[in-house]
């Protein structure tokens, strides 16, 4: 990792030198083990704070959207795949933009990370050679890195960025044969009663405070339909019929769009596995379209598409 | 009788009377972590927790409170006129709450209850409910109470205070509400001295677990204008999402919106929490919004919680460390960092 | 102690339309209750929160005058939700009141001063209050020379036409009403800027207060005009716009540095606001 960050800060220092970009999108190390904090650098001084590792998981190119200045940015693959669908929806333009790609090992679950070690509090956190060894008063163990992958991670298929201007380390292997989506068939198995409960309890805990949405890339309408209120489309309080909405509808808002990037879960503070909205949407649009978001330039989600000859049963 | 020991073995006893007697309300898991819950049965409390995900703010300001409500039904004569909602007063105890949180109901009192003008659902049920506290033994890493003028054991906040010496629980009264639930418990014994010594160490290995991150006073002393006017927003609000998190979880976050929401003829006038984070917070009806940029909006958290309160009420600032928007902000915006910028001494205009 | 956040139950009792365009309307109300009209205590420059079962609550300047006895009156522009269906509402509807909220312009403080009025568009409703209760005989000699300076873009936007003919008569007070521009060739009063009026028909700024009301722009640029006629800033008096909910200083929207605007406002004094930050 400490490969990664020096590679990040030499880009950023030589961009930023030779007035390539204005500034650099990156992270910096947080103050707290397990997280690190998205960081905007913006001159030599501050390319000694970028860092990297395995506690980037909050997706940069949330903070690109509608950016007018030429941007250098650090993109895992998801993140590279969440600046193809930036690019495609008139987000930001490609000359605007220099994308240091950055092959993916997978994010570390701080939530679960914290969960294993039982109400003890760790103060430090080292990576090394696919092993993490988690530290704290009158404690210390080591715990393999690959079982403590953010849940989206341990199952992706797009490590290696898709767009880049250039790589920061060599590509890394592609993750083979992964199943994508044994829980959504395990929902899809279940009887409408029991899928609407499943449902339900999945968001009983919600409190509607949007995190989310607002760590999502995808969320940048001006406003959002949660906060219209000439209509109001959904009420504010935590009405189970309001949170449902909500929920529902943004799935389908970002339905052909999601990146299963992940962000939305991390950032939710009561740790709602909201994706399980999202992946049956994504399942249903590989199935119906073979249409995976964010990997090809130049192919629009196919639900912003329209061809009068479109063969799709259900345009009548 | 200001104390009493009273045995684990015992304990889901002592709390099974309580339950007779008033609503009780403690700590429970539940599913991913600790809530508080009004209990079930006795054996539901967990207080080997660290602390509740979500402020026990709830308990005295729900998410979404109904205040009034209203029928809009035709020929009915009362039609449109608004009126007060019958809710549930009766006495209520909330076992084991932190001493941070507890106090974090004081600071909120200033707002919620003043001589002219007293919220009337905050006021009631701070009236009928007993708070008693349980002491941290072991703080978390992302605390900081001592910082901002409470404490591990602080009382300040409670009506009781429970440690937890290993064996047993010692139950202090601090307050006359306090004093008459300890009466009212049969099963205690005397504090064995060496209970009262354990306590003693406790507290003190746990107050020394701290640092102190940052000094309130510095920050009283600084002048409003050159605060607000400093030049380390831009770097602090860059990461910033406007999720709202942080004022969600916090203890001391009390601002609220007002809606009515309308089911066919019968309505409810409603207030739910809002975040001063989110931009609708203060948009105008003509579309003029005075804190338009998400760095207007992260600065008036900070400034709000540890400037203008602090000058508004000249009792300390409105946050009592109790780390909750340090651990689940999800891109790490730390109050702990704000502060220190805040107080470093030259604040230098943008 | 009474529920703050409870309305008083009122009936509409008339609406009238103010303005060529439609977009502002007065609404008299009277109470249900005859006795919440004895609770209802206000002071010109306070507001209050217009209720409307199921849709909400707004904040109002008060436009009539404690002088007025019997009903309340209030002057709307359609804006949003709860604006737009007051203004579809009908004499005889049921809604409710909630005050009196906020301050007050400080009356005994104005006590043997001279007063220039300055206002633009639909902030004049506080400002007409503030003129009723001044003339109203039992107040008029506590005060001294009153000017009012009032504009709106053209003739057919001002507030209160009759009232302002009526004013326009006596010679307790002076009036300069203006507009941005006319065609209309009978239009007998000033045709200019508000900045530019108050620079002309101000009176000495000695013993003087200055109340200003209006939009932005217009308080932008008077302010140094009030400067320039010597005006000090403890002297100079606005009324702060910001949205609002509970109107009582506790829900935390309307806060600016150490206020709530709704509670501790939302009068100020010029200096009182150069302390504060300046967003709103
Ligand atoms: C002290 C004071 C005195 C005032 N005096 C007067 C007066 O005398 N006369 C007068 O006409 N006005 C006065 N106002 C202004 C008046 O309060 C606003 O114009 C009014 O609140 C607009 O409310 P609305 O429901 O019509 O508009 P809203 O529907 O609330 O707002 C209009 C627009 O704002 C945005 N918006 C607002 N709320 C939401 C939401 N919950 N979700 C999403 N978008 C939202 C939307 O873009 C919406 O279209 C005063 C204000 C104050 C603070
Ligand atoms: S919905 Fe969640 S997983 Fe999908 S792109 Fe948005 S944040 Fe990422
Ligand atoms: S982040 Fe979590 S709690 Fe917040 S709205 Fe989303 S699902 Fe609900
Ligand atoms: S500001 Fe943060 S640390 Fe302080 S009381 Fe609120 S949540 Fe706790
Ligand atoms: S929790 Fe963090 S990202 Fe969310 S609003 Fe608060 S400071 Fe911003
Ligand atoms: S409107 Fe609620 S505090 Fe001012």
């Amino acid at each position: 990792m400490r490969a990664y960050t020096e590679r990040i800060q030499e880009a950023a220092r030589r961009l930023l030198t030779d007035n390539l970009v204005d500034v650099v999108i990156g992270f910096r190390k947080g103050t707290v083990p397990f997280m690190n904090e998205p960081f905007l650098a913006k001159n030599l001084d501050h390319v000694r704070q970028l860092y990297w590792d395995g506690n980037c998981g909050i997706n940069l190119a949330n903070y690109l959207a509608k950016r007018t200045d030429r941007v250098a940015i650090v993109a895992k693959g998801c993140d590279s795949r969440n600046i193809i669908v930036h690019l495609l929806e008139y987000q930001i333009k490609r000359e605007q933009l220099y994308i240091l790609g950055a092959p993916c090992h997978g994010m570390i679950d701080r939530r679960r990370m914290l969960a294993s070690l039982d109400g003890k509090d760790p103060t430090h956190a080292e990576e090394k050679d696919g092993a993490i060894t988690v530290a704290g008063q009158d404690f210390q163990v080591t715990l393999d890195r690959q079982e403590y992958l953010q849940e989206n991670c341990s199952i992706c298929i797009h490590r290696n960025p898709v767009i880049f201007d250039e790589l920061l380390a060599e590509p890394v292997p592609e993750q083979q044969d992964v199943d994508r989506y044994p829980d959504v068939r395990q929902v899809e198995a279940m009887s409408p009663e029991q899928r609407w409960e499943y449902f339900e309890n999945l968001i009983s805990t919600c409190i509607r405070c949007y995190a989310c949405r607002n760590a999502c890339p995808l969320c940048f309408c001006p406003t959002c339909f949660v906060d219209e209120s000439r209509p109001q489309w959904v009420g504010k309080s935590i009405d189970p019929t309001d949170t449902r909405t909500f929920h529902f509808l943004r799935a389908y808002h970002v339905a052909g769009r999601c990146t299963d990037c992940g962000a939305c879960e991390r950032a939710c503070p009561v740790g709602i596995k909201m994706r399980q909205f999202t992946k049956k949407m994504e399942k249903d649009i590989k199935e119906l379209y073979g249409y995976e978001a964010g990997v090809l330039p130049d192919q629009r989600p196919p639900l912003d598409t329209y061809r009068p000859d479109d063969q799709a049963p259900f345009i009548k | 009788m200001r104390e009493v020991y009273i045995t684990k073995e015992k304990f889901p006893d002592v709390v099974g009377k309580l339950m007779n007697q008033h609503r009780v309300f403690g700590p429970v898991f539940q599913g991913q972590y600790h809530e508080f819950a009004e209990l079930k049965a006795s054996d539901e409390i967990d207080l080997t927790y660290q602390n509740t995900r979500l402020s026990p703010k709830g308990l005295f300001h729900p998410h979404s409170e109904r205040m009034f409500q209203f029928s809009l039904a035709k020929g009915d004569p009362e039609a449109g006129i608004v009126k007060e909602a019958p809710k549930d007063y009766s006495s209520r105890l909330i076992l084991g709450m932190r001493p941070c949180d507890a106090m974090a109901f004081r600071l909120d009192d200033v707002n919620f209850d003043t001589t002219t003008i007293k919220d009337p659902w905050w006021t009631r049920r701070r009236a009928t409910t007993a708070i008693v506290g349980l002491g941290c033994n072991q703080p978390c890493r992302s605390c900081f109470c001592t910082s901002v003028g409470t404490g591990p054991f602080d009382p300040s906040g409670l009506d009781a205070l429970l440690t937890d010496v290993g064996d047993g629980f010692i139950l202090q009264a601090i307050t006359e509400k306090g004093q008459e639930l300890l009466d009212g418990i049969s099963d205690g014994g005397p504090v064995p001295a060496a209970a009262t010594e354990k306590a003693t160490q406790l507290r003190k290995s746990a107050e020394a677990q701290f640092v102190t991150q940052f000094d309130p006073k510095a920050l009283a002393e600084k002048d409003m204008l050159e605060l607000f006017n400093a030049s380390f927003w831009d770097e602090v609000q860059f990461s910033c999402i406007n999720c709202g998190t942080c004022t969600f979880l916090c203890p001391t976050c009390w601002c609220f919106d007002i809606q009515d929401e309308v089911c066919e003829d019968q309505g409810d006038r409603i207030r739910i929490w809002d975040s001063c984070m989110f931009p609708l917070f203060t948009v105008h009806g003509s579309g003029h919004n005075p804190r338009s940029q998400k760095l207007q909006r992260v600065r008036q958290r900070f400034m709000h919680k540890l400037k203008y309160y602090q000058d508004k009420y000249h009792d300390g600032v409105a946050c009592v460390g109790c780390g909750r928007c340090v651990k689940y902000c999800p891109v790490n915006i730390d109050i702990r960092e704000v502060a220190r910028l805040m107080t470093a001494t030259c604040v230098c205009p943008a | 102690m009474n529920n703050p956040y409870l309305p008083y139950p009122v009936r509409i009792e008339s609406i009238v339309t103010e303005t060529e365009d439609r977009n502002l309307r007065t609404i008299k109300l009277l109470f249900l209750n005859p006795e919440d009209e004895e609770k209802f205590k206000y002071i010109p420059g306070q507001f209050a929160e217009l209720s409307v079962a199921g849709l909400g609550e707004i904040p109002i300047g008060i436009a009539s005058s404690p002088t007025e006895k019997g009903f309340l009156k209030f002057t709307v522009n359609k804006v949003g939700k709860v604006s737009s269906h007051i203004h579809n509402m009908q004499p005889g509807d049921i809604m409710g009141v909630r005050g009196p909220l906020g301050n007050w312009y400080p009356w005994d403080l104005l006590e043997g001063k001279n007063i220039v009025i300055i206002g633009g568009g639909f902030a004049f409703t506080t400002l007409r209050s503030s003129i009723v209760y001044m003339l109203d005989p039992r107040n008029r000699s506590r005060f001294g020379e009153i000017s009012v300076v009032y504009g709106a873009r053209f003739p057919g936007l001002l507030l209160f036409k009759e009232e302002l003919a009526a004013w326009e008569q006596r010679d307790d007070i002076k009036m300069h009403i203006t507009v941005d521009s006319t065609d209309d060739p009978n239009w007998k009063y000033n045709v200019g800027f508000v900045p530019a009026v108050t620079k002309q028909k101000a009176p000495d700024s000695e013993n003087s207060y200055a109340i200003i009301c209006g939009p932005p722009i217009m308080i932008k640029f008077t302010l140094p005009v009030l400067t320039e006629l010597g005006f000090p800033p403890e002297r100079i008096i606005s009324s702060l716009e910001m949205r609002m909910k509970c109107g009582i200083g506790i829900c935390g929207r309307c806060n600016l540095g150490t206020e709530y605007v709704c509670k501790d406002g939302p009068v100020f004094t010029l200096e009182q606001l150069s302390r504060l930050p300046n967003e709103y």
